[in-house]
């Protein structure tokens, strides 16, 4: 079977990211962007599931603009087989990419989509869930575990009370934790075989998805500042602290 | 004028306590009715708590054998179906509710807004982007239905106790799919307060060095009477279950005290933690980055620190 997987491109999770004062965005001019981390984890887990023999093919896709190629060879020289560049100038809402990738679905036919369980700029957590619902297939969130045999996904979820196991009747999507893998480096002659893979470009407009403007951001903020704290000096001067407030 | 559903969570039987702080959330968009739905095999003792929160106008239920577990696939068709006709459906931030309410909005063809951490009106909220450092406003389509998640740590639990709400069992004529199958939950077993909901926590990171050093956490927290937490690197390194973490992608909380102990403080960390009441921090490294945003701190080795605080406390 063919894996599709959701790679998305993001500011740098090391950043520490400033808001315009004018409260319009972030500032992304000039920041370092990367992978998102949950999404090398989902590729990751993709070329592990082809190197068992359970997918013979990994396609990666990134959605944004003209210059994601470059991002997209990062994800080949990782081991994808194949990428998929949807070009969109802005950049869309969960909705609208899982839209997106539902039309690459249809025509590709994946036994698999994974992509990670959120995008650390947005923080939507959508995604996934938005895909699985508009196919009309199985969902796997969260996960730290996938077993798959006899075309059925055994997927271990973190849930807040625990562990949680599923099982998903394959085509399905699953979306991945932290705790699922640690993805490989790129060694440098990956990044001179990854030149020669092939990248199909989409022009999103073509897609004919349906485009969704329920949200608008209105404004930006920095969180509110925490005011400054003091150093005590021992364990009782602390205790004493605490009781004073009322919270020992 | 807003109808608002809230979804329930609830486990072994039990409302979990994000229900009523999502319930918070929907008092404040002022709308004329609040609806708790809840789905499972047996629905009453769950509806029967749901209905005494204040605020809520009826508790519907759906009891199906096939609610027995929360899987979304099965849920979610359900709750867009009873969600005609309401102009917001709430969930609570939980890995219950991100898993479920997403399913719902793609189903009803809306976008989510996800974590609202204020609502300034009923149409205008507020949420957290990259991690805490941006909170940005969104303004949903008011021709469409909202859907929400409900971020825990930003909303106090709704009162309980003075309500006395009907409850009525919905029937709706809905196929489920059988291509998602509960296997089992492993849970971690803990007579401490619960982390999302306790007074105080006491979190436990790196610094602590070993599964068997945690005990000195343990001791410490059931001391105060506090939940334990801990960081990303005392999970990975396995002192810890996973669900004790606290930070970006564990769990976001909002106690009166918390207590940071032997851990630096990594930005996904500090997103876990941003609106505690009081934060502590007991370090050796006088430079991690936790003290900067800790009300109190104090530099040292936590093994000594730890007894001579009990001590100081009898």
């Amino acid at each position: 079977m063919k894996i599709l997987v959701g790679y998305k491109r993001v500011v740098d999770y090391n950043v520490r990211i400033q808001v315009k004062p004018d409260g319009t965005g972030v500032v992304t001019d000039g920041v370092k962007l990367s992978a998102n981390p949950f999404d090398d984890i989902a590729l990751e887990e993709a070329l592990r599931l082809r190197e068992k023999g359970v997918a013979e093919e990994v396609i990666v896709v990134g959605i944004g603009p003209a210059d994601l190629t470059a991002h997209l060879r990062n994800g080949l020289a990782m081991g994808a087989n194949r990428a998929i560049h949807v070009v969109a100038a802005e950049a869309v809402q969960p909705l609208t990419a899982a839209r997106i990738l539902l039309k690459l679905v249809e025509k590709e036919q994946p036994g698999l989509v994974i992509v990670g369980k959120q995008a650390i700029d947005d923080d939507a957590n959508q995604t996934g869930q938005m895909l699985a619902a508009l196919w009309d297939r199985p969902q796997a969130t969260f996960a730290s575990k996938v077993e798959i045999a006899d075309g059925i996904a055994k997927v271990t979820r973190e849930v807040d009370a625990g562990l949680e196991v599923i099982e998903a009747e394959l085509p399905a999507v699953i979306t991945t934790d932290l705790r699922l893998n640690e993805p490989r480096f790129i060694k440098l002659p990956d990044i001179m075989k990854a030149k020669a893979k092939p990248i199909d470009t989409i022009e999103l407009a073509t897609l004919n998805v349906e485009s969704n403007n329920h949200l608008q951001t209105t404004h930006y903020a920095a969180p509110p500042k925490r005011s400054k704290g003091i150093m005590v000096k021992d364990a009782a001067e602390l205790v004493a602290a605490l009781k004073q407030k009322g919270l020992l | 004028m807003s109808k608002i559903l809230v979804i329930a969570e609830h486990l072994n039987g039990k409302l979990n306590p994000s229900t009523a702080r999502a319930i918070s959330a929907a008092l404040a968009v002022k709308p004329e009715t609040i609806d708790v739905l809840v789905l499972a095999d047996n629905t009453d003792a769950i509806a029967a708590e749901a209905a005494k929160i204040n605020g809520v106008s009826t508790v519907l239920t759906i009891a199906r054998t096939e609610n027995a577990h929360p899987l979304a696939a099965v849920l979610a068709p359900q709750i867009a179906k009873a969600a005609i006709g309401y102009s917001h459906v709430f969930a609570p931030s939980t890995t219950f509710g991100k898993d479920v309410a997403p399913r719902v909005a793609a189903l009803l063809g809306v976008a989510q807004v996800s974590d609202v951490m204020s609502v300034e009106s009923s149409h205008t909220f507020k949420r957290p982007i990259y991690a805490g450092n941006a909170i940005i406003t969104v303004e949903a389509d008011t021709n469409h239905t909202v859907v929400a998640t409900i971020r825990t740590a930003s909303w106090p639990a709704a009162t309980n106790g003075a309500g006395n709400a009907p409850v009525q069992a919905l029937s709706l004529d809905v196929a489920l799919p059988s291509h998602t199958r509960f296997v089992e939950l492993q849970q971690g077993k803990s007579d401490r307060p619960d982390l999302q909901s306790a007074g105080k926590v006491v979190s436990g990171g790196r610094g602590v060095g070993s599964k068997e050093n945690f005990e000195i956490i343990y001791k410490f927290a059931d001391k105060i009477g506090a939940a334990v937490g801990a960081s990303r690197a005392a999970v990975d390194a396995g002192y810890v279950p996973n669900e004790l973490q606290v930070g970006q992608t564990g769990k976001i909380i909002a106690p009166e005290l918390y207590m940071a102990i032997g851990i630096s403080g990594a930005i996904q960390h500090l997103t876990g933690i941003k609106d505690a009441g009081t934060i502590v921090a007991i370090n050796k490294d006088a430079e991690a980055p936790i003290f900067e945003i800790a009300d109190i701190g104090l530099v040292g080795d936590l093994f000594k620190l730890i007894p001579e605080l009990e001590q100081a406390l009898t």
